[in-house]
This record gives structure tokens, C-alpha cells and sequence, in this order.
């Protein structure tokens, strides 16, 4: 459970604020609920490596927005931490967090995580396509000797 | 006597108002949006974002267009914002080894596993201006695609860490320093130093990492690899008892080889220089490597050549432009009491040098 939990927050963390919203309104549901933290948006402090696997240092921070909540039906609690400052796609990311946890999980995956997941594939998809196009291939000259 | 002074109020929202309409420049020609700044000037908003040491590029574009372009008043904007948020933790560290690389190029290795990437570069471009781009004109023809794996590459200096050619890096998961939440103490482990670097001004670090390729501490740096593009960020979530990605961001690593450290007990290595920066920023990783690499000297056995970027106090106390800004900006403000106090010293001198001279030429008429 842990595993899958990790994959669906980190998709709907990733996914771009304006299409969780979409999705999610697409789903029209409404579930009840009641906040247990309510959103706030704070820094997290990023950590980087020295020579990229060496010792931990301290980049910068990025902006991130938390939110957590139980539904009025079960008690579940769905949590949330997205980077940006959407309080919207926090809400969203921790109801669906909620929902998954529960017979309406499909829903959920079909509505919103398998569009997610496909956007996401196609758009790293596309970068490391143009990235590939841009690889170098060398050749060698014919030398003098060869000729 | 100090006299406090009041006034000014009215000149100073005027002033204000005025500033508001210069921004917004002509009204016939269109207003600029946020997204046509993140979009279009994205490696002005990844240099806001690096330095502002926030990464946020809706946040990085507002400021920049709150500061007319002037990217150190939008830096300064993002680091007085950054002030205002809680800190809800950090990361685990970012794994760039993982990076989904966008442009990877070493000028060490020309056949390396995962090839050289060359990314949208402005290398080899011929530097000449473009009119095309003055014309508005119908959105580019879209890059070629090509087959290839998006899988992680592996990073260069393993090649030669394998062979025990370079010195491999220390790993003990301490706690690393913030120079956010203490202040600065000298001397700075290298954690700090980094730190420092990577939110330093560019200019700055492009000078000094300059000043170091010129001769001063010279240290003969290669650049090993530089990659760009997107990793995961992931947090430890207390009160969920796991780790999950929290986002994804873009950032710059320059890896250096640089020349050798040994003895006689101790074959030479390969030394290395570090930059990890926010966005796409090479000029200012690649700077931060020699600039790390340079203030290493101590630790690697190295001579104190003296030079400005082996300098710990020198370069960490004046890499910060908001720092250097704010002290460099404030002498324009009103000091007139400083000043006031300068002109009745002048005078006073100037009445005693005056009463002096005026003495002298008195006494070869007392002589005669």
C-alpha cells in the first residue's frame, strides 16, 4: 500500500496545477470533508550532493503547499504536499489521496492518475526525443596516410 | 544635536505612482503576462530563482516584471518573499545521477555511455542577431525528434573513480549548515561554501572563476561533465512515516577535473571542483566549480597563492548580491546628519589650517 500511496502523491505532486483541476472538475465529485490541516503554502529546503554523491548541502528552497483532511463518510485521511502554491491542487492531491484509500479508488484512477500518467510519459517523452535529435555523432575523417 | 526630520510623504507616493506608469511603459504596446516572462525569458526567471534561492517560476516571473527587468531588485523581491514562508523541512538530498538529462556534454570523453547531448544550447550559434525574431512572427517549425532512451546516464567521474584516478567524495549524511537559519562563521566547511556559491551573483562567480583560469590559483580545470535537466525533489513526511516526491525541478551540475593532489605514499589523483545550481544556469555552475574548487585549497595541501578566489572571507562575504545591494544602495539615502557632522569638521580644520597659514605669512613681516 505504502508503495502504490508513493506513487499516486508523487504523480499528482508533478502534475501541472491546471490539469489536476480540470480532471478533477471533469470527475465532478464532491466528496465530504473536514479539514485536519488546513492548505498552507511554506519553503522546503532543497538538498544537493557534493560531486553529485559526496556529502549533503543546502541548494535553495522551492515553494510547497500541504494540506491534509478526512472525509465525513469514513474517516479516511488523505494527505497532500505539491510543490508550488496551488491550494487548490493541494486540496484536490489529498482528497484523491483519501478516495484511493477507498472502493471509490477506481474512479479516481481511471478519472485522473491514468490521464496524469499519461501526460507525464508523453511530455518526458517528447523532451528526451528532442534531446536525442540533438546527440552528436562523430565520425573520423579519411587522413592522409588512408588515402 | 540630532534633529529628526519629517517630510517627503507626498514626493515619495508620487514618485511611486510615476514608477507604476513607467513599468507598465507605452499603453498601446501590449502588457506583458507572467507566463510570456516564464515562458520567453525563462533563463532570466532561472537566474531570479537561483539567486533569490527560491524555486518558483511563476513567483521569479512577477518579479521581474514588478522590477522592470532589473533582475537583482527581482532577486531581492524573491528573498524578501522567501522570508515570509514557514519551513515545512528539506529534502533528501537530489540524486542527479537520475537526472532526465536534457543537455549532457563532457569535454573530457568524446565517446562516453549516453553520449553527448548537446540540448537547446546557444553554443555554435554564429552570435549575430537575428531580425527574424524582431518581426512577430508564426511560432518556430518544431525541433527534430529522435529515438534514445530517457534513462538516467551515468555521471562521468565514475568512469574514472573506478580506476581510483580522481578523489572520490566523502559521505557521512550529517546534517548540512543553512546559512539561512545561522549566520556565516569563517571558516566555512564546504557545505556552507556551496551553499553560498550556489545563490551567489553570477557576475561575481564568473569573475573570480575567471581570475582563477588567468593565473590567480590557477588549478587547470576541465570540465569533466555538465548536465541539465529535470530531477525528482522527495521528502521525509513525519506524520505519514514515509517518502514521497514532492515536485520536480530543473537544475544545472557542472562536474571539474582538476589537477592532480598526491604524495609519495599516495598516488596522484584527479581533484574535483562542484556546481549545483537552480534552472538552466551553466555559466554560473560552471563558475561555482572553479570557484569551489579554488577555495579547496586548504584541504587538498595547497599553497596560499594569496589570490582573491582562494580567499574564504572575500568570496563568501561579497558572493551575496542582495547583501552587497543593499550596503552599496543605502549611502544614497539621506545621511544628512552624518554629513553634517563632516562639514563642521572640514570647517574646523579648514579655519585652523587657515588661522596657521595666516600666522606664517604674519612673521617675515615681524622679522624685518
Amino acid at each position: 500500500m505504502t508503495k502504490k500511496r508513493q506513487t499516486w502523491m508523487g504523480l499528482l505532486a508533478r502534475a501541472p496545477s491546471e490539469r489536476v483541476i480540470a480532471l478533477w472538475d471533469g470527475i465532478g465529485k464532491a466528496p465530504e470533508f473536514s479539514w485536519a490541516r488546513m492548505p498552507e503554502t511554506g519553503g522546503v529546503m532543497v538538498r544537493g550532493r557534493m560531486g553529485g554523491t559526496g556529502d549533503a548541502f543546502n541548494m535553495g528552497e522551492v515553494t510547497v503547499t500541504r494540506c491534509a483532511l478526512r472525509l465525513e463518510t469514513c474517516g479516511t485521511t488523505g494527505h497532500a504536499y505539491v510543490q508550488g502554491r496551488s491550494r487548490r491542487h493541494a486540496e484536490i492531491a489529498a482528497l484523491a489521496d483519501a478516495l484511493l484509500q477507498t472502493d471509490e479508488a477506481a474512479t479516481i484512477e481511471t478519472g485522473l492518475l491514468d490521464p496524469l500518467q499519461r501526460e507525464e510519459e508523453a511530455r518526458r517523452a517528447r523532451r528526451a526525443a528532442k534531446a536525442a535529435a540533438t546527440k552528436v555523432d562523430f565520425f573520423t575523417m579519411v587522413r592522409g596516410e588512408d588515402a | 544635536m540630532y534633529v529628526a526630520v519629517k517630510g517627503g510623504e507626498k514626493a515619495i507616493d508620487n514618485a511611486h505612482a510615476w514608477l507604476a506608469e513607467e513599468r507598465r511603459g507605452d499603453p498601446q504596446v501590449p502588457e506583458l503576462s507572467l507566463a510570456q516572462i516564464r515562458e520567453q525569458m525563462a533563463l532570466a526567471v532561472n537566474r531570479v530563482m537561483s539567486e533569490g534561492s527560491l524555486y518558483d517560476p511563476d513567483l521569479a516571473a512577477l518579479a521581474i516584471k514588478q522590477s522592470r527587468g532589473d533582475l537583482i531588485e527581482a532577486i531581492f523581491l524573491i528573498r524578501a518573499y522567501r522570508t515570509t514562508l514557514p519551513r515545512f523541512g528539506a529534502t533528501r538530498p537530489i540524486e542527479t545521477g537520475e537526472m532526465r538529462c536534457e543537455r549532457r556534454v563532457s569535454a573530457t570523453f568524446k565517446d562516453l555511455p549516453g553520449g553527448q547531448i548537446l540540448g537547446p544550447t546557444f553554443d555554435y550559434t554564429h552570435r549575430l542577431l537575428d531580425f527574424k525574431l524582431a518581426a512577430e512572427g508564426e511560432a518556430p517549425q518544431p525541433a527534430e525528434e529522435a529515438e534514445g532512451s530517457a534513462g538516467p546516464v551515468p555521471h562521468v567521474t565514475e568512469f574514472l573513480n573506478r580506476d581510483g584516478l580522481i578523489e572520490s567524495e566523502a559521505r557521512d549524511e550529517a546534517v548540512p549548515p543553512d546559512l539561512t537559519r545561522a549566520p556565516l562563521e569563517l571558516p566555512a566547511n564546504r557545505a556552507l561554501r556551496l551553499q553560498s556559491l550556489t545563490r551567489g551573483d553570477e557576475g561575481f562567480l564568473l569573475g573570480l572563476a575567471y581570475s582563477t583560469q588567468r593565473g590567480y590559483a590557477r588549478n587547470h580545470a576541465f570540465v569533466g561533465e555538465l548536465r541539465i535537466g529535470a530531477v525528482a525533489i522527495e521528502m521525509d513526511i513525519p506524520e505519514l512515516g514515509f517518502a514521497v516526491e514532492i515536485g520536480e525541478i530543473t537544475v544545472t551540475e557542472c562536474e571539474t577535473v582538476n589537477q592532480f593532489k598526491g604524495s609519495k605514499t599516495e598516488p596522484p589523483q584527479f581533484t574535483r571542483g562542484y556546481g549545483l545550481v537552480f534552472g538552466q544556469t551553466e555559466r554560473k555552475a560552471i563558475s561555482m566549480a572553479l570557484v569551489d574548487r579554488a577555495l579547496r585549497w586548504r584541504e587538498l595541501g595547497e599553497e596560499n597563492q594569496g589570490a582573491p578566489a582562494q580567499d574564504e572571507e572575500f568570496v563568501l562575504s561579497h558572493a551575496d548580491n542582495i547583501q552587497a545591494t543593499g550596503f552599496l544602495e543605502h549611502i544614497k539615502l539621506p545621511h544628512y546628519v552624518d554629513f553634517q557632522s563632516e562639514l563642521e569638521l572640514i570647517r574646523k580644520i579648514r579655519a585652523e589650517a587657515e588661522a596657521y597659514q595666516a600666522a606664517q605669512s604674519k612673521t617675515p613681516e615681524a622679522a624685518e
